[in-house]
């Protein structure tokens, strides 16, 4: 009876890891459609291109070398390298009881709910460069970023690294991943240069407007409902009392903070700009569930939704703040993964006493500066082998023809 | 024969296509346009960006026209694009000089 019961508890996390991943691959999707919609129509079909592009991308790599590198259970808490294809095999029925049920989940939905967090790094970056990036200088970058460069500072967190030691709190990935995606989006961006006619010579902002705010929402909702699954899965276990609570717990704190971002990005936009922005808005909802989830499951339903609304507030300053510094991002995915991003480790302290203040902003540092270093090295290698990016009468007529061959909505008089 | 050219904003199109086929004018052709004329356009915002949209979206009719019929087009034209805020649009008459049918070949007033 009581081998039963472990087999069930197994199958049980098993099944639970399974498909909260499979809303996180469901983000892909969310991902793909905020950005069409934020990206003008000459556009759209690049970032479409790029984003399942670089999902696929990210299978494959993590399952090539990131997931070794990052879950390798080296001794060493610095450098995790170690090159060994993803196997086949998993955990027996027999090994499952001989643990007494210490070992509860199977080996390879481990594996399934790692790879889709790698993706959803990666994608953060593909907004920030749109419109202007050459398609495969991109894709390069994503075979080294998931490859690489995420796999190392995830290592140093979540595969029991140094940042783990020291006591750095981040239960699903504000640092980890967004923080990470941000900061690999930034030196892009910087590299990369502004879109032309984004900035005026006297300073003044040029509205760039996205070409489709329905499927932006519609984007926004999807991105929400994987969340569930993003921080809900990362408390890796349901099959007991207190961890089906803890998990009810995270989907209440997530679904919250994301509320509480909406309405303080509506009102400060209102505030800021004289009307409500309904893309500004899409980003506060993002903002939300980033601050959120470094640490779902410590705060009440109302901090989290105070946390959430904080970083819908950050992230409209933010996005204009960027501009001011002519760091031209259109989908304001620098603000939302990155900006809110140290917001959200920060936030961790205010109800999880076990964390402090210098540690989380210790380990945001360290990520920092390892994925802007490693990124800004392997984007200028990028551009001197083969440019990053396209020429100016190609991202005037579009990179859609210039990369794709192809239009995005060809029956509707464009541009 | 003349060629009428009437820039009307675009919910406006319904009305003046009723008010034409009651005065007998069997064909028009609608092309969606941007324009303006002293109806300065509007600021929107994006993202804390303001811009001005100067071309606003009309619709711009063509209608090739029998000169008995110019004036009571003119009229129809007039009173039902109308809602007496600037940007209501501008009509322009200009002699036509040829038509045909394609499908039958017919040419002058027989293919209006």
């Amino acid at each position: 009876m009581e081998n039963q019961v472990i087999e069930l508890a197994y199958a049980l996390d098993t099944f639970y890891f399974l498909v909260l991943g499979a809303f996180v691959m469901w983000m892909a999707a969310g991902f793909a459609m905020l950005e069409a919609g934020l990206v003008r129509s000459k556009s759209t079909v690049e970032i479409l291109t790029k984003n399942i592009a670089l999902y696929s991308i990210a299978c494959v790599m993590f399952m090539l070398m990131g997931y070794n590198i990052m879950y390798s259970g080296t001794d060493s808490t610095w450098w995790p390298f170690a090159l060994d294809l993803l196997g086949s095999t998993d955990n027996s029925a027999a090994d499952v009881i001989a643990s007494g049920g210490d070992t509860y989940y199977s080996a390879l939905s481990d594996f399934f709910f790692q790879v889709v967090f790698v993706a959803a790094t990666m994608s953060i970056v593909s907004g920030a460069v749109a419109e202007r990036m050459k398609l495969w200088s991109f894709l390069v970058f994503a075979v080294v970023m998931t490859g690489f460069i995420y796999p190392v500072q995830g290592f140093w967190k979540w595969g029991g690294g140094f940042l783990d030691a020291a006591g750095f709190s981040d239960f699903a990935g504000s640092g980890v991943v967004h923080m990470c995606g941000a900061t690999a989006a930034l030196a892009g961006v910087i590299l990369l240069g502004a879109r032309k006619g984004r900035y005026t010579p006297d300073g003044k902002v040029v509205a760039m407007p996205g070409a489709n705010m329905p499927i932006a929402t519609l984007g926004t909702f999807i991105l929400w409902l994987g969340w569930f699954g993003f921080n809900g899965g990362s408390e890796l276990m349901v099959s007991n009392v207190a961890e089906a609570n803890a998990v009810a717990l995270v989907f209440v704190n997530t679904n919250a903070a994301a509320a509480g971002g909406v309405i303080a990005a509506l009102l400060t936009a209102k505030l800021m700009f004289g009307k409500a922005d309904l893309s500004m808005t899409l980003n506060g909802a993002l903002a939300g569930l980033v601050a959120i989830t470094a640490e779902p499951l410590t705060p009440t339903p109302l901090l989290a939704t105070i946390i959430g609304a904080i970083g819908g507030i950050i992230v409209v300053f933010s996005i204009v703040t960027l501009d001011k510094f002519k760091l031209d991002d259109p989908v304001g995915a620098i603000s939302v993964h990155g900006t809110v991003g140290l917001w959200g480790l920060i936030a961790v302290v205010f109800s999880n006493g076990d964390a402090s203040i210098g540690t989380q902003l210790y380990g945001a540092l360290v990520i920092f500066a390892w994925t802007f270093i490693v990124s800004m090295i392997t984007w200028f290698i990028i551009k001197l082998v083969m440019g990053i990016r396209v020429s100016e009468e190609d991202e005037m007529e579009g990179v859609d023809i210039s990369e794709c061959g192809m239009e995005a909505y060809p029956e509707f008089v464009n541009k | 024969m003349k060629l009428i050219t009437a820039v009307i904003k675009p919910f406006k199109l319904d009305d003046v296509r009723e008010a034409l086929s009651e005065i007998g004018v069997t064909g028009i052709t609608a092309t969606e346009v941007k324009g303006f004329g002293r109806q300065k356009g509007h600021t929107e915002l994006y993202r804390g960006a303001e811009y001005v949209v100067d071309f606003l979206p009309k619709i711009k009719l063509e209608i090739a026209i029998d000169d008995e019929l110019l004036q009571s087009a003119l009229d129809a034209i007039t009173k039902s694009a109308n809602t007496g805020k600037i940007g209501d649009g501008k009509i322009f008459v200009s002699e036509l000089s040829e038509v045909i049918r394609i499908r039958t070949g017919e040419s002058g007033a027989a293919a209006l």
